[in-house]
């Protein structure tokens, strides 16, 4: 396995070392979101239409940092920093809104409570994977 | 049988997440060993999916749905191979922390599968 690389000509690995692991995490968010995301749509979309397509954003969010990640090179950095950024703000917007006004959720999402359901790791993960993200300039 | 399985799965997993844990932090890879452990708690993940559908099958019924009880067991039967495949490539102690991160997702799903099934 080849070294995280600073030469500008090579794509900056993402993959490596501890990128692993959060690439890892970041994947069982996004099957974890993505299929609650799709049942809750499926199944009964009308009961919590708010907390269903915030689910449904969260989900994208963290495909699309999956896919970065995995893809590598100083674009895909730069895009997963500002996803991990928008992250954040979504856990601790909605996690506000539903700790604030808990009767605008009558369905949880991955992001209720600052993702309490989830351990926590949806306030975890972008503060790590940003700190990863600026590590790994290339 | 199920539920007994899902105990035995959960707590074989937790053992797995240390061990490989213990390595991550000894700055170890995964090691041949760990690949059996990791054969062992996917082979028990494999029966516990054999044994929801067969009880399934027979009739019985989740009290969350058969859709969400059945996408759980082929969760927890893919955590492990999945995140022990990862540490193929990755040969240093980011592996094994990788593997031991699978191994605790594999125990919340057990946990999340015994309130799934009888809640």
């Amino acid at each position: 396995m080849a070294e995280p690389t600073t030469d500008a000509n090579r794509p900056t690995k993402l993959v490596a070392g501890p990128g692993l692991l959060l690439v890892w995490l970041y994947g069982v968010m996004s099957v974890g979101a993505v299929s609650r995301s799709v049942y809750q749509i499926l199944t009964d979309f009308g009961s919590a239409p708010l907390a269903h397509v915030l689910s449904a954003v969260a989900a994208v969010v963290y495909a699309f940092i999956t896919y970065t990640l995995v893809r590598g090179g100083e674009t895909a950095r730069k895009a997963a920093l500002v996803c991990c950024a928008a992250e954040l703000a979504g856990v601790l917007i909605v996690g506000t809104w539903t700790v604030l006004d808990p009767s605008a959720f009558p369905d949880s999402t991955v992001w209720s409570e600052y993702g309490m359901g989830y351990v926590f790791i949806p306030v975890l993960l972008p503060v790590t994977g940003m700190l990863w993200l600026r590590r790994a300039r290339g | 049988m199920l539920d007994a399985l899902t105990v035995v799965v959960g707590v074989t997993a937790l053992a797995l997440a240390a061990w490989c844990g213990f390595a991550a932090y000894k700055d170890q890879p995964t090691k041949d060993w760990h690949f059996i452990g990791m054969a062992v708690v996917t082979v028990l993940a494999l029966a516990q999916l054999v044994v929801g559908i067969v009880r399934l099958a027979q009739g019985d019924e989740a009290s969350e749905g058969t859709a969400i009880f059945v996408s759980y067991l082929i969760g927890s039967a893919l955590a492990v191979p999945a995140a022990g495949f990862l540490s193929l490539a990755e040969r240093t102690r980011w592996g094994s922390a990788t593997v031991a991160a699978g191994a605790v997702v594999l125990a919340v799903l057990e946990v999340r599968l015994h309130d799934i099934w009888g809640g």
